[in-house]
């Protein structure tokens, strides 16, 4: 049975990139713990609105963990702690306790401005994916499905690479703001694919080169972004991007 | 040039000067040890390591890569500072995988340099220099005298301890990462890598500590029975 | 006015699509760099269009309401797509795929539309497979299979629980390939608010930028709209909170019919609703009751004891269980299609069967599965959706049996379109989950996957250039044109008019209030009182809308309020359409059920006589007109027609 609880947030608002932003804080009381954190701050917007003022402005789509949208940095982790690694719209109230103060930042992150308070602009991941993150492929070209064998433990490891949903946790968990977990596991996808293999150097090179120029950081290994990926993207990946990176630009 | 104007690249100079390093430490802890059991034997590979053309040019070498290593580093926090942005989290949770050490390594080098300094100080400015400027003194190539005479300070004994503790920290997290960053590494060898880093780092780390606390120790002794 | 022809090609119903392609007219490549298209929507219809087109050297101007085109709703499709392989050599083909879907949309299907569907569909997946689509594989590395709801071969193509996620990712990389080819140009957080029409033909859309609220204007040759389906009109459903039928409306009001609006899926295992703070519904895969088995209990005194929270699932002795599917439906027991699924549910909670607090959930469990087979094969089965259903609702299904119940899903109706995917304007292209023209009035699962695209990869790219072939001496249009101006105006009139309103209601309040109406009076059982009360409650609710809305903020930069708004007005005239279309279809059929028809057994009755036919509706210049419905007459060649049956 769903309990009640009541708690302070803190979220923040920004009224543009230039703009220097600063926390606003709204009491919420009796908050059925089995609503979602999303829902939460749908109840706060809507007491905001009922009040005449802004609401608070956030990105949020699917809201089943699978579209990538929702961004926030709750009490000190993207998307919020729990267990297994989720996104913000499966966090529920439960996870959190009466007189509570939540803390909600956007992604802060200089390749990630802020549009409107929480909400930012990713468009840089798009940059980087059309920088090499396909096979050059025409519709209709393709052979039978069946023609190229992939061994199944290539296949699911290529799908666990695959998995990564873009929505920039890595980044904003990262103390350089880097952008290599997102990178690789793209990269990655690819290189254990035979079908990718045909480009793989030139993909490595071209993505990395990319991401260095919209001004991500530089890896230093800490590991924060596998330790907040809600879909448990592994540093291994890096690894196999420095690989790949490395010696195609050996062969070059 | 890749190495240079891609972030992977600068990570290369980073773990390859790095791992250079680590080689040079092990050389020069399996020296020290030699201290422990001879000082004649230590005195032995000191000469062998004085104002020699050879000795030199490796000792160039060796600054030519702390320099290399400590620039990019510096380099690469800049750059990471830069693209953190200018706005800071008002709240921060560290999760329990990220080591305390690889979000502190910058930190960890300039304490590691500080220490080198005081080292070169102590020692090599003694020896080696005293030697290329030929400075009239008679222990330049007496190793063993330095290392007694130094660690019969304490003040020294535990600034080099803490210098240590520095280093230990500051190689548990740039052993794997060299590895990790130049692609030698995954799932399975992660894990290999980080346990033979630690155990790596704590045994050199153990070499060099050993030298400092056994001379302090004789030190002591030798206080308490003159 | 507009009419209806549906353009089907000449010839045998096997062979028509191959003789359309090999008369229809196509484009130079030196024109096809004169003629610009504009596509709506960046999901599996619409990346993928953009992506081909593009590649033929079309200059594609793509648009989509996120922040990238990845985030469309495509992505959250779970199960899988089908396929006419027959890799798994059980016996399919192309005619059986063919079939299955039509009669699985229980004939209100376009017969020649489904069965070019179920030819491309082997293309698509070879096409997926050279973009890098990690699909699950076998020990020999081949591609493996599962099976799904209405079918009885195994043809259903999968990656993990997230194929809509990679089949959308491979479409999105071709999508980002063309853009950094410069083929296409991508405008994100750009929402459709107009089609421009000139001379009869769309040639363009007025936009607003979201983050900066600009209202711009583009203008090409041809407008292709891929904007998903309307299934949010009902508020609580499995559609993201941004999807939205404005698009479709928008060329609705132009004069575009809108098609089967009534045909509404319900999808039988969704997390049932907590509370009236929920904003959206989560679906559990179809792919479940492969192995859960669904029941509630037998006795009435147990379900009371139920909604009490006295007792629990796990505590009611076997005997006491009613496998209801598995009553009814013995031959494809917990299996069957999904309207099947949905209204046995409701069926029984109505007759108050239902197993939590509000009486609306029954269970699927799994206990005689992990007995069956052990808990470490179901938990590699179905781990990731057991720990999702744990995090929602902090139960362990490995413990307690899930609760589910419907909700709604998928939209089958849409805009008309024609053989070439051409809605009734000129130049007008619908797309996806859009239109309306191959899954009848329900959708076999997997198929969506299929469909969206098939429609992007395979059939528009091939049918747009038979209007474009036409269109090679028209220069580029400028966006000055006096239509445009009007477009525009009438846009930020329209924005204007809801500021002005400055009632006391927040967007989503009376948006619930829609829900309710919707799921109350044109759910899952309909009636004609009940549709009638319906669309007076919605008339009543629009006159609040209009009344006592209440905008925050300004015209300028980023107002998730206006955009809501602006969706809510479509969605307030969508639930007319949809009850209107409900109330005028005298019987039951697929996702629409009318409770007047109905056999003794309570399975849907259709009428072939009356309403064998496609129902488009025409508006009449004003939101308060009542909207003239058209015919378009279904002629089947080859598929007999005949009740569906599920039982034996």
């Amino acid at each position: 049975m769903a309990k009640n609880i009541s708690f302070t947030v803190r979220y923040w608002k920004q009224n543009g990139p230039k703009d220097a932003g600063h926390f606003e804080t709204k009491q919420m009381s009796n908050i059925p713990d089995d609503t979602s954190f999303l829902e939460m701050l749908d109840i706060l917007n809507e007491e905001l609105i009922n009040e005449g003022k802004e609401p608070f402005t956030f990105d949020h789509d699917c809201r089943e963990g699978i579209c990538g949208m929702c961004s926030l940095y709750i009490n000190g982790t993207p998307h919020g702690k729990t267990e297994r690694g989720a996104t913000t719209c499966q966090l529920y109230m439960r996870r959190f306790n009466d007189g509570d103060v939540i803390t909600v930042e956007p992604w802060r992150s200089a390749a990630f401005p802020v549009i409107k308070d929480c909400m930012v602009d990713r468009s840089a991941f798009d940059k980087i994916q059309a920088a090499g993150g396909y096979t050059t492929i025409r519709t209709g070209q393709a052979q039978d499905a069946n023609a190229i064998l992939i061994p199944k433990a290539d296949a699911d490891e290529a799908m666990d690479c695959a998995t990564c949903i873009g929505c920039g946790a890595c980044v904003a968990a990262c103390k350089n703001g880097s952008a290599m977990l997102f990178v690789s596991s793209k990269v990655s996808q690819f290189a254990l694919l035979p079908q990718g293999r045909v480009e793989a150097a030139k993909r490595a090179k071209a993505m990395v080169a990319k991401m260095d120029e919209l001004g991500f950081g530089n890896c230093t290994n800490t590991r924060a972004c596998e330790a907040v990926c809600p879909k448990n993207e592994t540093i291994a990946n890096i690894a196999r991007l420095n690989r790949e990176f490395i010696s195609a630009k050996l062969a070059d | 040039m890749w190495l240079t104007n891609s972030s992977i690249g600068r990570k290369v100079i980073m773990s390859v000067s790095g791992i250079a390093l680590i080689l040079f430490l092990t050389f020069h802890g399996c020296m020290n040890v030699v201290a422990l059991f001879s000082a004649e034997g230590y005195n032995m590979i000191c000469e062998m390591l004085g104002a020699n053309w050879y000795a030199v040019a490796a000792t160039l070498g060796l600054a030519a890569l702390v320099a290399l290593h400590f620039v990019y580093a510096i380099v690469l926090t800049l750059q990471n500072k830069k693209a953190r942005g200018n706005s800071r989290y008002e709240v921060t949770d560290r999760p329990a995988k990220v080591e305390w050490a690889s979000q502190n390594m910058f930190v960890l080098g300039v304490i590691v340099i500080l220490g080198m300094i005081l080292h070169l100080y102590n020692f090599w400015y003694n020896m080696m220099f005293a030697e290329l400027v030929g400075a009239e003194t008679m222990y330049a190539a007496d190793g063993a005298y330095w290392i007694s005479a130094t660690f019969a300070n304490p003040v020294y004994t535990v600034l080099y301890l803490v210098w240590l503790v520095a280093l230990w920290f500051h190689l548990t997290h740039g052993f794997w990462s060299a590895l990790q960053t130049l692609g030698w590494s995954g799932k399975i060898w992660f894990n290999r890598w980080k346990c033979i880093g630690t155990a790596y780092a704590t045994l050199l780390i153990l070499m060099f500590a050993a030298v400092v606390l056994c001379f302090q120790c004789r030190a002591l002794c030798c206080g308490a029975c003159c | 006015m507009a009419t209806l022809n549906s353009r089907i090609p000449e010839g045998p119903v096997a062979e028509k699509w191959t003789n359309y392609k090999a008369h229809q007219k196509l484009v130079n490549p030196k024109n096809k760099r004169k003629l610009d298209v504009i596509i709506v929507g960046t999901g599996l219809a619409g990346a993928s269009a953009a992506a081909s087109l593009g590649e033929m050297g079309f200059k594609v101007k793509n648009f989509c309401i996120q922040d990238s085109p990845r985030r469309a709703h495509s992505i959250a499709a779970q199960g899988g797509i089908n396929a006419a392989k027959n890799y798994q050599n059980d016996g399919d083909s192309v005619y059986r795929l063919f079939y299955d879907t039509v009669k699985g949309g229980d004939y209100r299907a376009r017969e020649a539309n489904v069965y070019r569907l179920a030819e491309v569909s082997a293309n698509i997946i070879d096409q997926c497979v050279a973009q890098g689509v990690p699909f699950a594989r076998e020990y020999g590395g081949m591609l493996a299979n599962r099976s799904f709801g209405g079918a009885q071969v195994s043809r259903t193509f999968y990656a993990k629980g997230q194929t809509g996620q990679q089949l959308l990712l491979g479409a999105y990389s071709s999508l980002m390939c063309q853009v950094n080819a410069g083929t296409v140009e991508l405008y994100t957080r750009y929402e459709m608010l107009d089609v421009v029409i000139i001379d009869g033909r769309a040639r363009g859309i007025i936009a607003r930028n979201l983050v900066t609220g600009n209202i711009e204007r583009f203008s090409a040759h041809a407008v292709v709209i891929g904007t998903g389906g309307y299934g949010n009109t009902y508020f609580l459903s499995t559609n993201a909170m941004g999807c939205n039928c404005s698009a479709a409306i928008a060329c609705y009001r132009k004069g575009a019919f809108f098609a089967n609006p009534s045909y509404v899926q319900i999808h039988p295992t969704c997390i049932p609703v907590h509370g009236d703070k929920q904003s959206k519904l989560t679906l559990m895969s179809e792919s479940l009751r492969n192995d859960g088995r669904i029941w509630v209990p037998k006795k009435l005194e147990d379900a009371k004891r139920l909604q009490n929270g006295e007792i629990q699932g796990k505590d009611i002795p076997e005997e006491d269980r009613d496998y209801y599917l598995e009553r009814r439906y013995p031959a494809f027991g917990n299996l069957v299609p999904r309207d099947v699924a949905s209204r046995a549910a409701k069926e029984r909670c109505d007759k108050g069967y239902g197993v939590n607090n509000t009486g609306l959930a029954v269970f699927l469990d799994f206990s005689q599965a992990i007995e069956d087979f052990g808990r470490k094969e179901i938990e590699a089965r179905y781990g990731n959706l057991f720990d999702m259903y744990e995090e929602i609702t902090d139960e362990s299904p490995y413990e307690t049996p899930m609760q589910i119940f419907p909700a709604v899903h998928y939209t089958m109706g849409g805009i008309w379109v024609d053989y070439e995917l051409m809605t009734t304007i000129k130049g007008l292209f619908a797309i996806g989950e859009c239109n309306f023209s191959d899954h009848g009035a329900n959708r076999l699962g997997a198929s969506a996957l299929m469909q969206g695209l098939a429609d992007g990869y395979f059939v528009l790219p091939y049918t747009i250039q038979n209007y474009l072939a036409d269109q090679i001496t028209v220069p580029r249009f400028s966006t000055d044109l006096p239509e445009f101006a009007e477009a525009e105006t009438a846009v930020k009139d329209r924005i204007d008019r809801l500021f002005a309103i400055k009632g006391k209601r927040s967007v989503d309040s009376i948006h619930k209030e829609l829900g309710h109406i919707m799921w109350e009076h044109v759910g899952m059982g309909r009636t004609k009182a009940g549709l009638e009360e319906g669309i007076k409650l919605i008339d009543a609710l629009r006159k609040e809308f209009y009344t006592n809305l209440f905008v925050p903020g300004t015209t300028e930069g980023v107002n998730v309020e206006l955009e809501k708004a602006l969706r809510l007005e479509d969605f307030l005239l969508m639930g007319q359409l949809i009850a209107n279309d409900a109330l005028h279809r005298e019987e039951s059929c697929g996702g629409h059920f009318r409770e007047e028809h109905q056999t003794e057994e309570g399975e849907a009755k259709r009428d072939d006589e009356n309403f064998f036919y496609v129902g488009c509706w025409e508006y009449q210049g004003t939101d308060d007109k009542k909207p003239v419905l058209h015919k378009e007459p279904l002629e089947y060649e080859i598929i007999k027609v005949q009740t569906r049956n599920y039982k034996s």
